[in-house]
């Protein structure tokens, strides 16, 4: 990172100038472009000045508010001068568990400036942000764009020290992980950790055999092969992939368009970094397929930010896709053309839902959309646009390769195939599992040696909080639909804790779009709070309900619709732990206490709260 | 048979909802035929002398004494209203929640384009109430059973809540008096 003096206003106007004319020559005049922008100014000096805003905003026809507006909703764009150093330290459940409260205090200690601040001598800047999709190597922190996982005290101490010397932070990563994290491109002390290869993902893959297979089929034949293996999108939603592509291709005007969301942000979910890791061909090809099936010549790759890492990687693999002649111009010479870009996201959850991805991939706000119309009608560009999991892609390049048939043998009847589970939390392995649909939580549990088990988080902070009632359960479509994030808490876990993580993790989360969403789950976890503190009623308990239910039935998309469940499931699933807290005979109990609302006022005055005031 | 005995109160509000009450107009013939009022600002009574059925509330609770009477309230009536937007969620009031007390009360007292230097002094007087961190929405402090939206409620809802409520028969709301855009 560089660094120039801003205060010197002839050289600003210079460097500002040339930075920006370069920019746009590179990219074109397009606000399609504009995160792009902003990220490659942000990389030149650490933020973005009002200068840039401005200068930005008069070359691209924009107003300074919306540049600000997109500047402002992203985590990693910032206006405000950081430290040469930015940490950004996980707080997702699972960091929290790993004990993050200990390496926070341990950065703030060295570093000698708090969370949210920059040391008095510029030198670091500590943030806190969400899931970085590495919960089993908690905990985790981004540093300038470089991961570094399993923190401890110990490790924070050097890494300071390294930065009080100006080390360059990629030299301070000694050992790297395990596949291609050693890739020299690579170079991350990230693990894949990838304990169950299952025979679809993690299975045989010979790559460019599903590619000129699919070229040598008709598009509707492609359709229909991934129709018939009922793949299902695994990001989740579990949208039928076939289906979904044909909409695309019935769509007859404009461009089409492909986009592999890899923008995994549910946290507890890694299982897209490790696929883009160790499998990033068979995810391309089957981008390059979809683009056959639907029939669009772009693809887009929505990377999050998080994993910058792996990008230069990823163009390599491209590249040499080029180079091998399965993936640009007249692909494995069959007069198809594809090819596929890099998107990058610049740190929202939200830009996972489909619409918010497509908006922030415009160069926009990641806000969602109305919808209708859905993606497939008016995508990217408002053109038809089929959006992709990243192991859907995956999955979609083997069924090709082995056929319907093959991939129908596993899994259940409805949830075909295997899932790629994230795992983390209280067990002896947690890593990647690639299991047939249809297995029992209880099984899973053995698998990754869980023991003493209190709950199990299927699908994330947005998903279910099962019980030991639920162990029988199945990880399927029909019954536990999830992404594939599985937490783990044993019996020393306070549930409450991982409750509230998860709150907090939505109200930063939420886009402001929806007031549901945004005041609502403030509310509930005021609510919750109080029950918390032993302050709630029988009534509390209900008003949690209905006010879930409404934040669920009223927001316009997922985050929303999904946001309460922390609460609800808990409250569903460990009801007992609820009940316990509250007290069952009290009518009302307010949190409000007299007292401790007028103490400012005293203490501003100088008066006395008296008795006389306490009988008011 | 007595009549239904009502009481009002504004607290940290402006006045408009009691005007709103005021807007139904010539049935406030009606109502006084319907109900007596008791502690109100309609009649100037200013406590309670007796147990009361109905307590509507207008504006939330921003010092110490709009929480004694409001905690009054709630002690002598049997059902409790929060009548408009300050009472129910802070109203206007609440714009100061963001801002530290201090800060608020420095602006209005000293700082304040008005205020001669010499006479510059936060109040401090015994006889004052204390005021709150913050405003609080009625339903904080005590049990509110019912809450009348607007700002103000329109008087026709107001009307035909109360009547509603004295005749024990489930209201009746055309859209248009509950929409507010």
């Amino acid at each position: 990172m560089l660094f120039y003096d801003i205060n010197k206003p002839n050289f600003m106007q210079g460097f500002l100038m040339s930075s920006i004319k370069r920019l746009l020559k590179k990219y074109g005049k397009n606000r399609l472009h504009l995160i792009t922008f902003l990220k490659e100014l942000q990389a030149e000096k650490g933020f973005i000045a009002e200068k840039e805003v401005q200068k930005l905003a008069e070359a691209l026809g924009l107003s300074m508010t919306e540049i600000e507006g997109v500047i402002t909703f992203y985590h990693f764009l910032t206006d405000k001068k950081p430290g040469k150093y930015v940490v950004y330290l996980n707080n997702s459940i699972t960091s929290e568990m790993a004990g993050m409260e200990e390496v926070a205090r341990s950065f703030e200690q060295e570093a000698g400036c708090r969370f949210g601040e920059t040391s008095a001598d510029g030198l670091i800047t500590l943030l806190q942000t969400s899931c970085i999709g590495m919960n089993d190597q908690e905990p985790a922190a981004l540093i300038n764009d470089v991961v570094f996982t399993c923190l401890n005290q110990e490790k924070v101490k050097k890494i300071v020290a390294w930065m009080r010397q100006g080390k360059p932070v990629q030299e301070m990563v000694e050992e790297f992980g395990d596949g291609a994290n050693r890739h020299e491109l690579v170079r991350a002390m990230v693990k894949n950790n990838i304990r169950k290869a299952g025979p679809v993902v993690f299975g045989d893959f010979k790559p460019g055999e599903a590619i000129r297979k699919a070229l040598d089929m008709a598009p509707e034949e492609v359709i229909e092969e991934v129709k018939k293996a009922n793949l299902l999108g695994r990001g989740g939603a579990g949208f039928p992939t076939g289906l979904k592509w044909e909409f695309c291709r019935k769509e007859k005007n404009g461009e089409h368009y492909v986009i592999c969301n890899a923008d995994e942000g549910e946290p507890g979910t890694f299982k897209d970094r490790v696929i883009l890791t160790e499998r990033p061909q068979m995810v391309f090809e089957g981008m390059a397929i979809a683009g056959y099936a639907v029939g669009a010549k772009l693809g887009l790759l929505y990377l999050r930010h998080e994993y910058t890492y792996l990008k230069k990687y990823l163009e390599h693999v491209l590249q040499k896709m080029r180079e091998e002649g399965i993936l640009g111009q007249n692909i494995a010479g069959k007069g198809f053309d594809f090819d596929i870009e890099i998107k990058m996201g610049a740190g929202a959850y939200v830009c996972g839902e489909e619409s918010a991805l497509i908006e922030s991939a415009e160069g926009k706000r990641g806000e969602p959309r109305d919808r209708p119309p859905f993606p497939v009608q008016k995508g990217y560009l408002n053109q038809p646009t089929t959006v992709n999991n990243v192991e859907t892609l995956a999955t979609a390049t083997q069924i090709i390769t082995h056929g319907a048939g093959w991939f129908r043998s596993m899994g259940t009847p409805v949830s075909a195939g295997t899932k790629v589970l994230s795992v983390s939390g209280d067990c002896e392995k947690p890593g990647i599992y690639e299991v047939e649909f249809g297995l029992t939580i209880k099984e899973l549990l053995e698998m990754v040696e869980a023991r003493d088990t209190l709950a199990v988080q299927v699908g994330g902070p947005s998903g279910n909080c099962i019980s030991e009632a639920g162990f029988d359960r199945k990880i399927c479509y029909s019954d536990l639909a999830t992404g594939g994030s599985i937490i783990i808490f044993n019996k020393t876990r306070d549930l409450f804790a991982v409750v509230r993580n998860f709150l907090d993790f939505f109200i930063e989360e939420s886009c402001g779009w929806c007031v549901p969403c945004r005041a609502g789950n403030v509310l509930l976890r005021k609510k919750f709070e109080k029950i918390a503190a032993g302050r709630g009623t029988l009534q509390d308990l209900k008003e949690i309900e209905a006010w879930g239910k409404i934040i669920k039935s009223t927001s316009r998309c997922g985050l929303g619709q999904t946001s309460p469940n922390p609460v609800l499931t808990t409250l569903a699933n460990f009801r007992e732990l609820y009940e316990s807290r509250i007290n069952k005979e009290a009518d009302f109990i307010p949190e409000f206490d007299l007292k401790e609302a007028v103490a400012e006022a005293c203490e501003i005055t100088g008066r006395k709260f008296t008795e006389e005031h306490e009988h008011a | 048979m007595s009549k239904p005995v009502i009481a009002t109160a504004s607290l940290a509000g402006c006045f408009g909802c009691h005007m709103s009450i005021l807007d139904i107009d010539e049935r406030i013939l009606d109502l006084i035929e319907l109900v007596e009022f008791d502690k109100s600002p309609i009649d100037d009574i200013k406590n309670f002398s007796r147990p009361v059925d109905i307590g509507l509330i207008e504006g939330g609770c921003c010092n110490s004494e709009n929480v004694e009477v409001l905690r009054a309230f709630r002690k002598n009536c049997r059902i409790l209203i929060s009548v408009g937007e300050c009472a129910i969620m802070g109203g206007l009031p609440a714009m100061r929640n963001t801002i530290p007390l201090r800060e608020c009360l420095e602006e209005a007292y000293l700082h304040s384009p008005t205020v001669a230097p010499e006479d510059a002094v936060i109040p401090h007087d015994e006889e004052l109430p204390l005021i709150l961190n913050r405003a609080y929405p009625c339903h904080e402090i005590v049990k509110v059973d019912y809450f009348l939206p607007g700002c103000p409620p329109n008087a026709d809802l107001i009307w035909e809540a109360l009547t509603a409520l004295l005749q024990g028969r489930p209201l009746k709301i055309d859209y248009p008096i509950l929409k507010y855009d």
